[in-house]
């Protein structure tokens, strides 16, 4: 049964694995039978992706996590208020290096294990044995200055002692060529999502050091940006394809749909990656390098553990990376921009007809839960994910400016 | 006071595009432009050229790494926006449709360096009509050559004339409310799974 399209929509999204949400959203019919008639356009970067959506070729995007704020926040060259209705699911990431700076870790008491304290340890070591001898700075990959992948890799790097801005060189890699630029000796290590950390693996040029949910537990990743000034003229329109996207998101997290889903975004009009590199996403179970293999719970989650809610406390977490790492000053006004970019208000609205369970809170402490949870009001069940940081600090939305304060003074080694 | 002529990067790993784009600039009096086709090394290049001007085209994969060095690295020395003001909306416009996109370092007059902006979007526009009708002469060909197989396939298999061949394609396309070429891609198709008839 389909209804005839009310609503046009027009979404553009990078050739990334949690784009699949968005996908599945047209291709398995989600949209079409909330009456949306589903656009979507591939891009080649995120520039493109927030240029369209400012002149209005776009309503929507799959967009990094940060990216909305700090479109909102003026920081891009052509900025345009972007709100963030829906979550296009938690984890994802890897931190990979190069076989010279594994060898390094290795010799500095790294295990493949991925343990984020124990790889972090070695890799400092390893780095001031190389600045003893004068050699210089290792130089990291990461997708965009304002993502989430830059964000962890210097959240990870500054708890283990390493001083990002200092003692490591940070650049930008478009995600398709980290893995060449590294097999080239161009970077010696990056963080992106997958399949382009299992790329290095397979080609015997990087191992695994780390994953995004071992740094931060079920932490955000990709979002539903949307032009605030189409969110707020056409709100059926938003909450049809909101309520698409929570159908194709349940769909993906099925580990019956897996293949299925893998074969969709091989596609050459999605990935054009072939659907047995897509796996290890899909099920968490990695190759690290060098034969030795972990699975990873809850590595990539599409739906579970609210994994769609626009949860502020992410927002704003993200908010406390870009002022510790000078992308922004932190004033009462920024602030307030960056309090209001998510919208859970909108996801809740979208999703109250279909009768789910939805957390009743805006914000959580980040950090606070240890173990699955169950929450929620309406009287469906609803269980949220533990979200603690790796090296136990916690993030109070509420106590923003002491976790800024404590931040910065941790910063720089003396 | 005399201006120092403008540096205008042209970013475009399309060679022609960029040498089409590199002739308009030095028509219209431009001097010092450069065109990069590839950005591996890049930063350097940047720091030596010191560019007042930068065209990129919108689809390198590369615009995310080249926007956050004109922005954070020392490469260029003033900050550098795209375009010169941000509220020339119908310029940005034409510029994302054209599939261009610009960076200005910060001072520059909006009247020094609309010129340059208008060049390049109006050569891109004119270099994507010229792909997209060597596309369709490209199509053409194509079109003209698998219907050329069919005729020879029913030539051969049905012993027609050529003409009666011909006429034979365009009858049945008239009446499936088909292409020519769509009825000869068929034909095509069948008789390579038919057998020994199709074996080119």
């Amino acid at each position: 049964m389909s209804m005839t399209a009310v609503h046009q929509i027009t979404a553009g999204f990078m050739p990334l694995f949690d784009s699949a949400v968005l996908v599945a959203a047209r291709e398995l019919g989600f949209a079409a039978r909330e009456g949306v008639e589903l656009k979507l356009q591939r891009e080649t970067s995120w520039a493109n992706i927030r240029d369209r959506i400012a002149i209005g070729h776009f309503d929507v995007a799959h967009m990094l996590g940060p990216m909305p704020l700090a479109c909102s926040l003026g920081l891009t060259p052509l900025a345009s208020d972007t709100v963030v209705p829906f979550s296009l699911g938690l984890g994802g990431n890897c931190v990979t290096v190069s076989n010279a700076v594994w060898g390094g870790m290795a010799a500095h008491g790294a295990e493949a294990d991925l343990d984020p304290a124990r790889a972090g340890a070695a890799l400092g070591a390893f780095i001031r044995d190389r600045a003893a001898t004068g050699r210089e700075l290792l130089r990291f990959a990461v997708v965009h200055p304002h993502s989430g992948h830059n964000y962890e890799l210097r959240y990870w790097l500054a708890a283990c002692g390493i001083d990002p801005e200092r003692e490591i060189e940070i650049v930008i890699v478009p995600p398709p060529f980290m893995a060449d630029a590294l097999a080239a000796g161009r970077i010696d290590g990056y963080c992106v999502g997958e399949p382009w950390n299992s790329a290095a693996v397979a080609a015997g040029t990087g191992h695994i050091v780390t994953v995004k949910p071992l740094l931060w537990k079920n932490s955000p990743e990709k979002v539903i940006g949307a032009r605030k000034a189409w969110a707020e003229e056409n709100p059926q329109a938003l909450a049809a394809l909101l309520r698409a996207l929570h159908h194709s998101a349940r769909w993906c997290q099925d580990a019956g749909n897996r293949s299925d889903l893998a074969a969709l975004m091989a596609e050459p009009r999605f990935l054009g990656q072939p659907p047995a590199i897509q796996m290890p996403v899909l099920t968490g179970h990695l190759h690290l390098g060098g034969g030795a293999e972990r699975t990873v719970e809850d590595f990539f989650v599409p739906f579970d553990k609210a994994a769609n809610f626009p949860w502020k406390s992410h927002a704003l977490w993200f908010y406390t990376q870009m002022v510790r790492w000078g992308d922004i000053a932190h004033t009462p006004r920024n602030l307030a921009i960056a309090r209001d970019c998510y919208r859970p208000d909108l996801y809740r609205a979208a999703l109250k007809p279909l009768g789910v369970a939805l957390p009743g809170a805006n914000a959580k402490v980040e950090g606070a839960l240890k173990a699955a949870t169950p929450v929620g009001s309406a009287g469906a069940s609803l269980v949220l994910g533990p979200d603690g940081f790796f090296d136990g600090q916690i993030f109070d939305p509420d106590k923003i400016d002491a976790y800024i304060a404590s931040q910065k003074s941790g910063l720089l080694r003396t | 006071m005399v201006r120092s002529p403008l540096a205008v990067l042209v970013i475009d790993e399309n060679r022609i595009r960029a040498s089409i784009i590199e002739a308009g600039l030095r028509e219209a009096g431009h001097e010092r432009v450069t065109i990069i086709h590839d950005v591996i090394g890049i930063a350097r290049r940047i720091a030596e050229i010191e560019p007042d001007v930068i065209v990129i085209d919108l689809e390198n994969p590369n615009r995310d790494m080249l926007e956050s060095m004109f922005q954070l690295s020392r490469a260029v020395r003033r900050p550098i926006a795209m375009f010169v003001d941000r509220s020339d909306k119908a310029s940005i416009e034409a510029a994302v449709d054209a599939g261009v996109s610009a960076y200005v370092v910060d001072g520059l007059r909006q009247e020094r360096v609309k010129p340059i902006l208008d060049m390049a979007v109006s050569r891109f526009n004119a270099f994507s009509r010229m792909a997209r009708e060597l596309e369709e002469v490209r199509g053409e060909l194509e079109n003209r050559k698998v219907i050329d197989r069919a005729k020879g396939i029913l030539m051969k298999s049905r012993g027609l004339s050529e003409e009666a061949a011909y006429t034979l394609l365009r009858k049945t396309a008239m009446n499936q409310n088909r292409k020519i070429s769509d009825i000869a891609q068929s034909l095509v198709t069948a008789a390579g799974l038919l057998g020994p008839m199709g074996d080119e």
